[in-house]
């Protein structure tokens, strides 16, 4: 029942209260504001550091070297790239210390479009993320997995980006997370801060219990033998929307939300692909040099010989921003509409089983693992 | 003495030092120079003989970092001073307890190497039982890493401190300015000694086409930071110069800025030659001294000399016998052991 940005702040009250959790900081991320979204109102341990998005980052592997555990916000992903260095620098140290030092902290940062941001609220960050080694990075998609993803980031030895959908932020679950009251008027009454001055306010915390979401796992979150569907974040809800449509049309699409962007759970997506054979991935970030061309390759590489269709990569156009106008946002980042169609042309396009256009190894089709 | 820039005096004076140091300290940091010195020569000639890729390290900085090193109370946690040093480290660990083979190793990149299993240039230093953290080799984000661990100490309590060291032409990065204003925060005040080592150069560049001025401490001066420059060829000066930084941090809880005028007397790396250059060098000036106040004999001081290099030869000959890593093992240590992935 819980918002997305709720889900968040409950495991941020959780794992100060029970998982070594020290500090949790950045932009107005203290009192009075509780972050621009909401999601760190109220934990004792939040505060507001300088604006200074390199030094956010190394004052995170500063206080996981002295033996803290951090998260550490960046109030837009829109303005972390200015920290590329020092994120490589925290995904290295346990390795080119060879293990003699780790930095167990977690990056939130809010990602994607989806809430008329303009160029610089609506940059995803996944392509980049993917691509510094020696993090774990996670991007759930609805407030019970922001819960669980979250308790897990917090105790891993490793650094974890945890990057959070803007335009999730309002969107309440389906599930409870355990311990929260089953109301969300009684929750919003508990847990959010007030209008006006908030200087004598204390939640009122729910005794939300231990959950967590391992990293790693992903979820099928429907099930299906025609297509296979991966995506993470917002476009989970576009993508489940669609297959619940085309299973009215007899299409049956399995969604995959990955969760976890890495480590890859690769046994879960192999799977889905042997069964069907048919694989669209799903994003809004830049379509060059995206995520999801990483999954394509790999499961290319792999299933080459048992795919029915050429994979296909649903993605943000490239072009150098998302503009405010409505029209333009639209035409730059995946709808509703594009999801539903893609998915559709994917799962119905003519498989070269059926046309026997390739060379067919028989033995070599499906399920041969 | 006159230091790198010609000034005679140098604006310390607070205590005088040379009282301070008794003479078993003095012929302890003699030792601890001509240590350190003699490993970074072993270092530089195993590259010029291709046993080494590169060369880097801090000949020439041995007054101010033995002084530093022997200042620092080490341990491991936030009790104990936290090191966030750049790849001139050596006399500064020395000081505090590192051993010369260790370094032969990383400069060899050896199996054996403790620090970083020969994936990182020489003098990049990670000790976690002397909360020496991994130095990088990128310049100025130890400047941004410092303030947290200095964070995590401010709010232990205690009289640990954070130590950052890091090179002229390297505040020119807006992480130096970012450092001052961590620190500096009103009722967040770090227990936090920055150090500027000045050597009028980075690489190739001169200081005077980098900044207009060559007190870089005095950057600190608008965020209310306490700071001076001193004489770091100087053993007696650059000692009573950290003692009192390092006394003041450990008591307020408050950052200081501190300037070291250092020489670079191999120049900037193996990348530049690392040949000899005619600059200040502090063991000769901290020799001349000892042997005129009659704290040491030449005959003693050839034998301090000898005592290394024959160590370092014995060092050399048994790093040539240890094994290079294994390619497989890149893949350790990636992420926390037992991998996890
Ligand atoms: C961020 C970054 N930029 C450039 C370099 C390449 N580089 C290595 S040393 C150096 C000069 C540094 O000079 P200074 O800060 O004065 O330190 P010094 O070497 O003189 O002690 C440069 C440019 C680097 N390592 N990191
Ligand atoms: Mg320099």
């Amino acid at each position: 029942m819980a918002t997305y940005a709720q889900g968040i702040r409950l495991a941020l009250h959780y794992a100060e209260e029970n998982l070594g959790l020290t500090d949790v900081f950045g932009e107005d991320v203290g009192p009075p504001l509780g972050g621009v979204f909401t999601a760190t109102q109220g934990i004792k341990c939040a505060w507001n550091s300088p604006l200074d998005e390199r030094g956010i980052i190394g004052m995170a592997i500063g206080i996981a070297l002295a033996g803290g555990r951090p998260v550490a916000e960046i109030q837009f992903a829109d303005y972390i790239f200015n920290t590329i260095d020092m994120l490589k620098l925290a995904g290295n140290l346990r390795w080119s210390s060879y293990g003699n030092y780790g930095v167990p902290l977690v990056i939130m940062t809010p990602v994607g479009a989806g809430i008329h941001g303009s160029i610089y609220h609506s940059h995803s960050f996944e392509s980049m993320a993917t691509h510094i080694p020696g993090f774990k990075i996670v991007a759930p998609s609805n407030a019970l997995d922001a819960y669980g993803l979250m308790l897990s980031s917090i105790v891993d030895p490793d650094p974890v980006m945890y990057l959070k959908s803007k335009a999730l932020m309002r969107v309440k679950s389906e599930h409870l997370i355990p311990g929260e009251p089953g109301d969300l008027a009684e929750l919003n009454k508990r847990i959010n801060a007030p209008i006006g001055d908030r200087s004598k306010w204390v939640p009122d915390w729910p005794a939300v219990e231990d959950y967590r979401v391992p990293i790693g796992k992903a979820s099928v979150v429907r099930e299906g033998s025609d297509l296979t569907v991966i995506t993470y974040s917002r476009h989970v809800l576009e993508c489940a929307r669609a297959a619940d449509q085309l299973r009215g049309e007899g299409i049956s699409c399995e969604v995959i939300d990955l969760r976890t962007l890495f480590p890859v759970d690769w046994p879960t997506l192999r799977r889905s692909v042997a069964k069907t054979g048919r694989v669209l991935v799903v994003n809004e970030d830049t379509e060059v040099t995206n995520y999801g061309e990483h999954l394509i390759r790999k499961l290319t590489e792999e299933f080459f010989f048992d795919l029915q269709v050429a994979p296909r990569l649903l993605a943000g156009v490239n072009v150098p921003g998302v503009g405010i106008s409505i029209p333009l946002e639209e035409a730059s980042v995946p709808q509703y509409r594009d999801v539903l169609d893609t998915m559709r042309d994917v799962a119905t396009q003519p498989g070269r089983g059926t046309t026997g256009e390739w060379p067919l190894l028989p033995e070599t089709v499906f399920g041969r693992r | 003495m006159v230091d790198n820039f010609g000034r005679k005096s140098l604006p310390w004076g607070a205590t005088g030092g040379s009282q301070m140091l008794d003479r078993a300290t003095k012929i302890k940091i003699h030792d601890l120079m001509v240590k350190t010195r003699c490993t970074e020569e072993t270092a530089i000639s195993m590259n010029k003989q291709g046993e080494g890729f590169f060369w880097i390290g801090g000949a020439g900085e041995e007054a101010f970092g033995v002084s530093l090193g022997l200042q620092i109370r080490k341990g491991q946690g936030p009790a104990y001073d936290y090191l966030h040093l750049h790849y001139r480290g050596a006399p500064i660990a020395m000081a505090m307890g590192t051993e010369p083979i260790d370094q032969i190793r990383q400069m060899r990149a050896t199996a054996t190497d403790r620090y970083s299993g020969g994936r990182q240039f020489v003098e990049h230093f990670a000790i976690p039982e002397w909360n020496i953290v991994p130095v990088t080799p990128t310049i100025e984000t130890q400047y941004l890493m410092a303030p947290g661990t200095a964070h995590v100490q401010r709010r232990f309590g205690g009289e640990g401190i954070t130590v950052v060291t890091g090179g002229d032409a390297g505040t020119a990065e807006g992480d130096f300015h970012c450092c001052l204003n961590w620190a500096s925060r009103p009722g967040e005040e770090l227990p936090l000694l920055i150090i500027v080592t000045h050597n009028r150069f980075g690489i190739s560049t001169p200081s005077s086409q980098v900044q207009a001025s060559n007190e870089l401490n005095r950057q600190a001066e608008p965020f209310g930071i306490r700071n001076s420059i001193h004489d770091g060829n100087d053993v007696e000066a650059i000692w009573a110069a950290l003692e009192e930084a390092i006394a003041y941090i450990r008591k307020e809880r408050k950052p200081y800025c501190l300037q070291a005028n250092v020489s670079r007397i191999f120049g900037h790396s193996s990348a530049t030659g690392a040949n000899r250059v005619p600059e200040v060098d502090c063991i000769t000036a901290f020799e001349d001294k000892l042997i005129k106040d009659g704290i040491m004999t030449r005959t003693e001081v050839d034998a301090v000399w000898k005592k290394w290099k024959e160590h370092l030869k014995e060092c050399l000959a048994q790093v040539r016998q240890e094994p290079l890593p294994d390619g497989a093992d890149i893949w350790r240590h990636v992420f926390a052991e037992p991998a996890t992935v």
